[in-house]
């Protein structure tokens, strides 16, 4: 344990914690921003600089600016802040959705095997990341792949107005 | 300034000179903090080397424009308007800085300084010279557009805290062309990475080294598939530093500068830096994946220290900005995105299957080397053609008649 990686848990936790409570969606966003270069710097120390600046890239590039958009384009219903039947089914499944998930990567993580003895890092050239994404790790590479479009796909579905639920309005 | 402080005695005199110089202040110090004081060095001779370069630049830019519109240009502070610049920089400083009330002052602040630091931190990684380059990593290529991509963040922080409709509009506007230029200036530079399997920036410069025929460098913009990624790239970083003819987002004649509306004094003055400073980064890129770096053009030219090299070319890249600003007229919003997804992507995409090829090709032997050139050639040309005739379908040759017939 140095300083540095001290203050960069730090510095991750507090601005993702104060993301979650901030009211300013646009200010989480930004928060959210510090908390992934806090990532960024937790890969640097531990030597693994192409994820580390492949995660600065997707992350504080892309993804950042699919968060704000997606802030801003969304027109913020009437009745936000009232709580109504729907919200509390909705909230009860949102809860069972992230419980389910952390205890699956909480067993995940508990249950893998971790060497106990210092492991020689292997040289990351570009060569050597590329044939181990195609050939020894390329059906966890594919799943990730068909999760992320599911989830935009999910996301899609939650946002889309359907012309019916207009009328009703 | 190099990570490693080996002294090559080999090179000539005038090749070590940066490193004898460090070596003069350093040699005081005690061992343990010369890590840090080279460090320290780098720092101070990139923000002071660059920032001299961005103020010769901005008077270079307003000479040559004015040169070009067939006037003089500033012409009255010190001789030949040399002090111009130094002028420019206390009339920001000393202008009144004007925040608006319902602005979100925190990152109405923290807009231009974050644009200005992600754009600082590209110049670490780019090698200046065989010995200059402070931050030797393996990853540099990827570092380099990494820090690059924060600035559409700051873009976005810009217009989103003036709280003005047309500062969002503009940022808005802003973003879409960054994120569709950031696509072919990334798949553009991405053959040169398949072709040196590296992303190391000094490996690749130094792969780049050596000539044919002792008088053809081997540089990648000699080859059918690097001239084409050069000029895909070169077009997406005019894009991405929003120089005229693609300075949509600033536009400041009629979309009352965009984002910057509410920028005024010294803020607005960052803005400006960190444009000239993505500017020169993203040149200094390309010449180091492309231009073979600080390798001299010809091997009877290697007297000449490898950082003038790198600065010659730098500099002549710079003016091909300015020179494009001063003839090409400003494309529309809906052009521009055309041209980026339509035509840039296509071909940059195209352009790594011909790569692929030429790698493949490799060890077909020098008689076959008249054909491989050829069908690499075709690879690339047939594409463009078709692609250059859709978009242009129904854009037929445009007739100007000024005056009733």
């Amino acid at each position: 344990m140095n300083a540095t990686l001290l203050i960069t848990i730090g510095v991750t936790l507090i601005s993702s914690a104060v993301a979650l409570s901030l009211r300013n969606l646009i200010h989480s966003v930004l928060l959210l921003v510090i908390t992934w270069i806090g990532i960024c710097a937790f890969y640097l120390i531990f030597n693994a600089e192409f994820i580390a600046f492949t995660q600065l890239l997707v992350y504080v590039g892309a993804i950042s600016m699919v968060a704000l958009f997606a802030v801003l384009l969304t027109r913020v219903a009437p009745s936000t802040n009232q709580r109504n039947k729907q919200s509390v089914t909705r909230f009860i499944y949102a809860l069972i959705t992230g419980l389910s998930l952390f205890s699956l990567m909480a067993f995940a993580v508990l249950h893998t095997d971790s060497p106990k003895e210092k492991v020689e890092a292997l040289p990351a050239t570009v060569y050597s990341i590329g044939k181990e994404l195609t050939e020894e790790y390329a059906p966890a590479l594919m799943i990730t792949g068909s999760l992320l479009t599911l989830a935009i796909l999910g996301s899609v579905l939650l946002a889309a107005h359907s012309p019916q639920s207009k009328e009703n309005s | 300034m190099s990570m490693l402080p080996i002294l090559q005695t080999q090179d000539p005199y005038l090749e070590r000179l940066p490193l004898l110089l460090r070596e003069a202040f350093t040699h005081y110090l005690p061992e343990p903090w010369h890590t840090l004081s080279n460090q320290l060095i780098s720092i101070v001779v990139i923000l002071s080397v660059f920032g001299l370069l961005f103020a010769i630049l901005t008077l270079a830019e307003r000479k040559i424009l004015g040169h070009v519109q067939n006037r003089p240009g500033p012409n009255r502070t010190g001789f030949f308007g040399m002090l111009q610049p130094f002028a420019d920089g206390i009339k920001m400083l000393t202008k009144e800085d004007i925040v608006p009330v319902a602005a979100d002052h925190v990152l109405h602040l923290l807009a231009p300084v974050s644009l200005l630091a992600a754009s600082i931190l590209t110049f670490a990684v780019i090698p200046y010279g065989k010995n200059l380059v402070a931050l030797d990593i393996n990853t540099a290529a990827l570092y380099f557009f990494a820090v690059g991509s924060a600035t559409e963040l700051s873009v976005f922080m810009a217009g989103w805290s003036s709280n003005n409709k047309y500062s969002l509009l503009a940022a808005m506007r802003a973003l879409a062309q960054l994120i569709s230029y950031e696509l072919p200036l990334i798949i553009s530079w991405i053959p040169v990475v398949m072709v040196a399997s590296t992303l190391s920036l000094t490996r690749i410069v130094s792969l780049q080294s050596g000539y044919s025929f002792g008088v053809l460098p081997h540089w990648y913009v000699f080859t059918p598939w690097g001239f084409v990624a050069f000029a895909l790239f070169m077009v997406s970083a005019l894009a991405e530093s929003n120089r005229s003819p693609f300075d949509l987002p600033e536009a400041e004649s009629e979309l009352i500068a965009g984002h910057l509306t509410e920028y005024s004094g010294f803020k607005y003055a960052l803005f400006f830096m960190a444009e000239y400073f993505g500017m020169t980064a993203l040149s200094g890129m390309a010449v180091s994946l492309f231009l073979g770096g600080w390798n001299a053009p010809s091997p009877y030219l290697t007297f000449i220290p490898s950082y003038l090299w790198f600065a010659v070319k730098l500099l002549s890249l710079l003016a091909g900005f300015m020179w494009i600003r001063a003839t090409f007229p400003r494309l529309r919003i809906d052009q521009l995105t055309r041209f980026a997804w339509k035509f840039l992507v296509p071909l940059s995409l195209i352009n790594l299957v011909t790569t692929a090829f030429w790698i493949l090709s490799q060890n077909w032997g020098h008689l076959y080397f008249i054909p491989r050139l050829i069908i690499t050639l075709i690879l690339i040309v047939v594409p463009y053609i078709l692609l250059s005739k859709k978009l242009g379908r129904g854009y037929a040759v445009r007739t100007y008649s000024y005056a009733p017939q």
